[in-house]
């Protein structure tokens, strides 16, 4: 790597400086959308309506999230996305941990064969129509149940946990059993408590994608009960806006449609935010120990 | 010496009667190893009622599938959804838009990312480093209803910021979003925005396993820090640049049309309907499930061609495969 070695020549320095500029200035760029929404779920609505906001709040006010924060769907989406959230994430390390151990196993008969098995589903898929089908056919249509279970198990997940348990020296696994451990054991209490960073990858990917996903909560739960917050996002954004009646009710209010839904985007922004730190250590190691290799 | 070990392993033949037999040992096997299929059994149980399961139903796409026979009983109609689907404009139409947008990022896209980490590793301020990825890595975690989100708002043809900018330029207000012809630059321009940042750990990954004596035999001859990022660092880590290239490649028929499902309308078809989009219409919305799944068939197959093409060629350049 080039280090701070070789900074005697001007034309160095000159590089470094604009370099420096010019990343600053991509950062910014990618800050900026997040302070713009944010600047605008704080402004009036009459100031949001009139395109006067930039980069800070125009005539402060809280309106639009006293608004927010009174509608009942808000919170009852945001409920069934933390429980989503949470069970979806148990429910996909049930099946990945377990699974990943024994397809790490080298005495696994027919290990190539269950690899393959896993492989294949991140090469061919058989597509949304076939998926859906099979999810009403099974009665997981509008069910909680379906959305955990129906999105359980992830190929890239369980080969990255996979890889990680294969690395694990055997001597360990051989020690566990001269002292009469079971594989549940082994796996318990040798191999969990060595994987912590992996399985904290895993589980991060899991509760990024559970928080994030719309598109199958959109195509499966009919019932507005349990749709989650990304759902209810979706309708605000795209289908009230549309709609003339919401519209004209908000005409006179503090708040206008633009700074209600900037107030919903910030409200569903802020856990992504709170546990991002963690994200961006586990994630950066995730994607270097998963990406490649058998 | 080959000869000799087949010969030492023929010698004790004679003790074949005490041989457990093929079928034995597997017994013994799973007496001994039960545990770990018992482990195995949720998820293969799972990939197979979840993943497998609607490998079966894909074969809707050659019957004339009718909700009340079911899968089974719906009779064949052969390669007629295909032909259906090869006449449909729509469909053409959806094919050569995912083709080109597909392209269009790649070719707009690709380069980012690499420009990126090339940069972030001549910053010398850890510091400024670290805060500064800290932030070109967020927007990765962000959901796709958000990003769409904030770009309908900025976007929006009354209030939003990129239009307050054109007015007081003294341009007039564009409606972007029910243009057809801006759709793409919005659309790849938002994609590079949000991945950029992240896709370019990758390569940072690959520029910190450069040798620091290239670096050093460098400096004693003399070269610049600009120079050395051109001739050493960008070499160093073309074989990670052409590996991800030919995934890209791979993957072309992959667009995030959940993204597109969030930002497009009926006035921008033309330019933004894609394959996934259009099953989700015909079929999802539609509820011409027979049809869609053949659609889905189609590009399932190509994607699995070029996807499996990417993976050998990619082992060509390196040991490692991709799987």
């Amino acid at each position: 790597m080039a280090t701070n070695m070789n900074l005697y020549s001007r034309g160095d320095k000159i590089f470094v400086i604009i370099n420096m500029i010019l990343i600053g200035m991509f950062a910014i760029s990618a800050l900026y959308p997040f302070i713009y929404i944010t600047s605008l779920s704080l402004s009036s609505g009459f100031e949001a309506r009139a395109g006067n906001v930039i980069l800070t709040p125009v005539s402060f006010t809280l309106e639009a999230y006293s608004r927010v924060l009174a509608e009942p769907m808000f919170w009852i989406s945001y409920g069934n996305t933390f429980f989503y959230t949470i069970f979806g994430t148990i429910a996909s390390l049930l099946f990945i941990i377990p699974g990943a151990y024994a397809l790490s196993r080298k005495r696994l008969f027919g290990r190539r064969f269950w690899n393959l098995m896993v492989a294949f589903t991140m090469w061919f898929n058989a597509g949304l129509i076939p998926f859906f089908l099979n999810m009403r056919d099974l009665g997981l249509l509008d069910s909680y149940f379906g959305i955990i279970i129906g999105f359980a198990v992830n190929g890239f997940n369980l080969i990255l946990l996979r890889n990680f348990f294969e690395a694990i020296p055997e001597s360990f696994e051989e020690a566990a059993k001269m002292d009469g451990a079971n594989e549940f054991q082994i796996l318990w209490k040798v191999f969990v408590p060595l994987s912590k960073p992996a399985i904290a990858t895993v589980s991060l990917f899991c509760v990024v994608s559970r928080w994030n996903g719309f598109f199958w909560a959109m195509v499966l739960l009919q019932d507005e009960d349990k749709i989650p917050l990304q759902v209810y996002l979706r309708h605000v954004i795209l289908e009230l806006s549309d709609d003339e009646e919401f519209a004209s009710s908000l005409l006179d209010s503090a708040y206008s449609f633009e700074t209600v839904s900037a107030a919903i985007i910030v409200c569903s922004i802020i856990p992504i935010l709170i546990i991002y730190p963690f994200l961006q250590r586990y994630f950066t190691q995730g994607i270097l120990l998963g990406g490649v290799k058998e | 010496m080959a000869e000799l070990d087949r010969t030492a392993e023929a010698e004790p033949a004679t003790y074949t009667i005490n041989q457990p037999t093929r079928m034995e040992r597997i017994i013994d096997h799973l007496k001994a190893d039960w545990q770990i299929y018992l482990l195995l059994a949720p998820t293969v149980i799972w990939m197979l009622l979840f993943l497998y399961k609607p490998m079966y139903g894909l074969q809707i796409a050659f019957k004339d599938y009718s909700v009340f026979r079911g899968i089974a009983a719906s009779p064949w109609v052969g390669f007629e959804h295909f032909e259906t689907l090869f006449t449909n404009d729509q469909f053409i139409r959806a094919i050569r838009n995912t083709v080109t947008i597909s392209a269009l990022g790649l070719f707009f896209g690709f380069p980012v990312p690499i420009l990126l980490a090339l940069m972030f590793n001549e910053v010398l301020s850890q510091t400024y480093k670290k805060v500064t990825q800290t932030i070109v890595y967020l927007p990765h975690f962000i959901s796709s209803v958000i990003i769409a989100g904030i770009v309908i708002t900025a976007f929006s043809p009354s209030a939003g910021i990129v239009n307050s900018l054109l007015n007081w330029l003294g341009l007039d207000s564009i409606y972007f979003l029910t243009r057809p012809e801006w759709f793409r630059p919005i659309f790849i321009g938002t994609g590079i925005w949000q991945e950029a940042g992240f896709s370019s750990i990758v390569y940072l990954a690959a520029i910190s396993g450069v040798s620091p004596t290239l670096y050093e035999s460098a400096v004693v001859d003399g070269a610049s820090r600009w120079q050395m990022m051109w001739k050493i660092t960008l070499p160093s880590i073309l074989p990670t640049i052409i590996i991800m290239l030919i995934i890209r490649i791979g993957n072309i028929l992959e667009v995030s049309f959940e993204m597109i499902i969030l930002l497009y309308q009926p006035a921008t078809y033309e330019t933004a309907d894609v394959v996934n989009t259009f099953i989700y219409r015909q079929g999802l919305q539609g509820g011409q499930y027979d049809l869609a799944a053949a659609a889905g068939l189609f590009n399932a197959v190509v994607a699995f061609i070029l996807v499996m093409s990417a993976n050998s060629i990619s082992k060509r350049f390196s040991r490692t495969s991709l799987w």
